[in-house]
């Protein structure tokens, strides 16, 4: 393999590195013009009156929508793509969610109106024009306050503000038997705090309507081109789909937030064929804070059960899982079968049940942020080994090998069946957890504690072993589970009469190098060289279909479709190499570019083949021109990537601050394509998953005002609040895939929030503190000290 | 009100009527087309819009374009010359240092100020020197490396 394994460096850098990137804020379209969303500043309120003639009578403005002309267009709300039913089998309920609200706002940044405007100052200083007349009403963020009797209803038809219950894993008594049997119960309440995703680049859109070709374009800030746009021509504007084009170009990250279809979208969609002329709307940094999709936001309770030997014996949660004012696009989906399934972990634990309430309230909707109820899982599974380690007086690590799930390949050894409904496909834990250890120094670091200890130094060290299914996903599966698509995906190659191969990807990528990551597959296959593959991806116009881009779906199942379709080209190209060498196909090999006749120096390379199969004057008879082919590909299974992560902390006594001094993780992805690409992705997951447990969390008031609604409040992780890290991989291959390969997008962050939380705890109990909600803040961890 | 500014930009003169409310980093990208300084927070918090500004790092979403009246601007289309990579970019490119590319220009045109001031930096040094600018993507490790490897080819 000339490109497989190596750390090629990336294509797509130059025009990054040099200000060429196109983002769709980059975008000017001939007779351009700029929207400003107007937005409610409150999280509950009557709208008692609108009046926009001072801002429509302003030099510059173009148009204004209110609430009450898209519901009198007959416009639709965008619509939730995943369904999860109540125990008693009603379904969920899901509220409209309508691109402008005519009648009650429900979180404060909720769309009101649409000033429409030829520059964007004109727009901004119009909508401060607007007068909105207000009757405010009783509000509510929170999740465990909202389904208390006599809180604030977010919406008429969801009494209780319950969107659905839900419950997987053996049923409740066989587990509370467990427990009752249990030697040693631990116990955690902790709230999963709700986090906000901030991709650096804020969402974008531009809706250009062209009425010569009757067609309308959408670029937008996506993960997921292909489902915006089938969800704005089938469920939200009713245009036929052949006539809406939605592109995703350069996109400055995502980290799940731009998976989701917005309501701008749709709006500068519509608004564009009522004013005839583009329209560009860009969110400021604010209005991200205000209206991105928000991660996170459990409520929890968690119990673990041991016996005395330290084995696990049984797991109860109740989680309420705080939704948001509106479903997102994948909502319901993030804290049910993407957090419950999750829950056994690394562990033969053989009795586990988890119960899990979705919430309405007055904020922002909720949805898949990095790791999408995987972190979430991992977090309390993780947080209850090591508080019950120091319970029982058992060595953290020590106590995670006796529970580890003993090593299976997925080929000799069976997959592993899990209580609650996955079938793991390959992993050796007691590997990662062991060369961790050993990286860090296990035995080296307690005798330095120790002496820190008598010191008056209050050092800390923390474990998180986890497991995350990735590779969405089984389309059969996900849609008994209630999703509202398949989960495929598409990869068509076509290659050119000069032998340089054009791929098609579903996949979108917003940082991953897909454009790097795979041409190395494809150039291999082929044999030819890097330079002479391009990867395609984020046009509806240029590629056929697909799903997207999230759940570290990318390599596992894009990957697969492509190599599907390399499959194909090799077929027919064996059938003209056998063609034009006179032989039979049997008796050809393909290598490093060429088909040659076994045993003898008769060849014909790759080039020349797909010239051929363009110039097909001397060619296999009945077979088709050209060489151009597209697949589907729909996993068998998720994926399983799985690591240890350990994290190395010093609390100051007089301050709280926390310090992270080491962090230390060993992933299993799977196989490799990019050693460097996947290095950097390990990096950037654990930077999020350390910001969650040190600085980062949505604060609403009581009024469910979003009180750290910016940069100068909402604290992310800069540069020196972070160490270099230290990072090592296994490779235990996907048994169910081409590639052999399983994610790793989401895996730094799902494994590093308990590894911190963890190291601070461990730190802290010479305190007697044993649990402390994230952030842990300073003034957090200091008064828990004092 | 109209103010008229005279500034060179990349090496090429400009002089033009700007709105005198308008931010630098607008008139580069809305007036002159020079997208790759980016817009990520309009509160000189995330850093993506810096630029060079008499060869200092500024944030350019919170300088007016008529403050830079007279200046000498680098942006992230003129730190490369004649066609090859600066230092720094081939640094990034190498090492790593950048993920989906939108806090990148800003990222490089620090470095920038950064070696001028301090051409051979410590890890912390650096890790100081990116305290106002944000990456979401990298974790920052690479960021670092990239700058290291910088230096030290800039350092011959």
């Amino acid at each position: 393999m000339t490109y497989i394994g190596k750390s090629v460096k990336r294509v797509e850098d130059k025009r990054f590195l040099t200000g060429k990137g196109r983002y769709t804020d980059d975008i000017v379209l001939p007779g351009m013009t700029y929207a400003c969303i107007i937005r409610s500043p409150y999280a509950h309120a009557k709208i008692t009156g609108i009046d926009t003639s001072a801002a429509e009578g302003m030099e510059g403005v173009v148009a204004i929508f209110t609430g009450k002309d898209i519901a009198a267009a007959g416009v639709n709300g965008v619509p939730c793509g995943w369904q999860v039913n109540f125990k008693n089998g009603d379904t969920m309920k899901e509220p409209p969610h309508p691109l402008l609200v005519a009648d009650v706002v429900k979180h404060v940044g909720d769309n009101v109106a649409m000033v429409i405007a030829e520059s964007r100052e004109i727009a901004k200083d119009a909508a401060e024009m607007v007068e909105i007349d207000y009757e405010e009403l009783d509000a509510v963020a929170n999740a465990a306050k909202a389904v208390k009797d006599g809180a604030p209803q977010v919406h008429p038809d969801a009494p209780g503000n319950l969107c659905f219950d839900w419950e997987l894993g053996n049923p409740k008594e066989e587990v509370d038997a467990a427990m009752d049997a249990a030697h040693h119960i631990t116990k955690l309440d902790f709230t999963n705090q709700r986090l906000i995703p901030n991709a650096i680049e804020p969402r974008s859109a531009i809706g250009h309507y062209e009425s010569a070709g009757d067609k309308y374009t959408l670029y937008t800030t996506s993960q997921n081109p292909h489902l915006t746009r089938l969800l704005i021509s089938a469920f939200v504007l009713g245009i036929p789909e052949h006539r809406v084009r939605v592109v995703a170009p350069d996109v400055g990250g995502g980290f799940g937030s731009k998976i989701f279809h917005y309501t701008e979208e749709a709006l500068v969609v519509w608004a564009s064929k009522q004013i005839n002329r583009p329209i560009k709307w860009t969110a400021e940094r604010s209005e991200s804070f205000m209206t991105d999709a928000h991660g996170r936001d459990h409520v929890t309770t968690a119990e673990m059960g041991f016996d005395a030997e330290g084995n696990i014996v049984g797991l109860r949660v109740n989680t309420l899982a705080n939704l948001g004012a509106y479903l997102s696009t994948f909502a319901p989906c993030v804290p049910t079968w993407l957090h419950g399934t999750l829950l056994q972990g690394l562990y033969t634990t053989p009795k586990i049940n988890v119960d899990v309430t979705g919430v309405f309230t007055h904020t922002t909707p909720v949805d898949a942020y990095r790791g999408a109820g995987r972190p979430e899982a991992t977090y309390l599974l993780e947080r209850l080994l090591d508080t019950a380690a120091l319970e029982m007086n058992m060595d953290p690590a020590e106590l995670r090998l006796k529970n580890f799930i003993p090593p299976f390949d997925g080929v000799e050894q069976e997959g592993y069946a899990t209580q609650v409904a996955l079938q793991y496909d390959s992993g050796n834990y007691h590997r990662v957890l062991e060369r961790a250890l050993e990286m860090v120094g296990y035995d080296d670091f307690r005798k330095e504690q120790a002496e820190a200890r008598a010191n008056g130094k209050y050092l800390g060290i923390g474990f998180s072993t986890y497991i995350e299914a990735c590779g969405i996903a089984p389309s059969a599966v996900v849609g008994a589970l209630g999703a509202r698509a398949g989960l495929y995906e598409v990869g068509q190659v076509r290659v050119q009469p000069t032998g340089k191969v054009s791929v098609y990807t579903g996949a979108h990528s917003h940082g991953q190098g897909h454009e790097t990551t795979f041409a190395q597959v494809v150039a291999d296959k082929f044999g030819i060289a890097l330079d002479d593959v391009e990867i395609v991806h984020g046009d509806s116009e240029s590629v056929a279909f697909g799903m997207g881009t999230y759940g570290s779906r990318s390599l596992a199942v894009g990957g697969s479709a492509i190599i599907k379709s390399i499959e194909k080209v090799l077929e027919k190209g064996a059938k003209i190499a056998a063609h034009k060498l006179e032989a039979a196909e049997g008796d050809l090999e393909f290598a490093e570019g060429k088909w040659t006749v076994k045993g003898t120096d008769k060849s014909i390379g790759f080039g020349d083949v797909a010239l051929t199969a363009y110039v097909p004057h001397d060619y296999p008879e009945g077979l088709e021109p050209g060489m151009d082919f597209s697949s589907f590909y729909d996993p068998a299974n998720f994926t399983y990537p799985f690591g240890a992560h350990i994290a190395i902390v010093e609390v100051d006594k007089d301050t709280g601050s926390v310090k992270l001094k080491r962090f230390i993780a060993v992933d299993d992805v799977g196989n490799v394509i990019n050693p460097m690409i996947v290095d950097g992705q390990i990096h950037g997951g654990v930077a999020q998953g350390i910001g969650q447990a040190l600085f980062e969390g949505a604060i609403y008031d009581e009024n469910a005002q979003l009180i750290n609604g910016s940069y100068m409040d909402y604290t992310m992780p800069r540069a020196d609040d972070l160490p270099a890290f230290e990072i090592d991989r296994t490779v235990t291959p996907c048994p169910h895939n081409p590639l052999g390969v399983k994610g790793a997008g989401e895996a730094g962050a799902i494994g590093s929030t308990p590894a911190v939380v963890n190291a601070v705890m461990d730190a802290l109990s010479p305190f007697g503190v044993k649990n402390l909600e994230m952030p842990l803040t300073p003034e957090r961890v200091w008064r828990a000290m004092q | 009100m109209n103010v008229k500014i005279n500034l060179t930009i990349n090496g090429k003169s400009y002089s033009d009527e700007v709105d005198s409310r308008t931010m630098l980093a607008l008139y580069l990208r809305d007036e002159l087309g020079l997208t790759g300084t980016h817009i990520g927070c309009d509160t000189s918090s995330c850093g993506t819009c810096t630029i060079l500004v008499d060869g200092k790092a500024v944030k350019s979403c919170t300088m007016l374009a008529a403050q830079a009246d007279g200046s000498n601007v680098t942006t992230i289309e003129g730190i490369a010359q004649n066609g090859n990579l600066h230092p720094i970019q081939e640094g990034f490119k190498e090492k790593h240092g950048l993920q989906c590319g939108f806090c990148t220009p800003g990222m490089v045109m620090l470095a920038a100020d950064l070696l001028d001031r301090n051409p051979n930096p410590n890890e912390q040094e650096i890790r100081h020197a990116l305290e106002g600018n944000y990456c979401r993507c990298t974790g920052y490790h690479n960021i670092v490396e990239s700058i290291q490897y910088a230096a030290e080819k800039m350092n011959g």
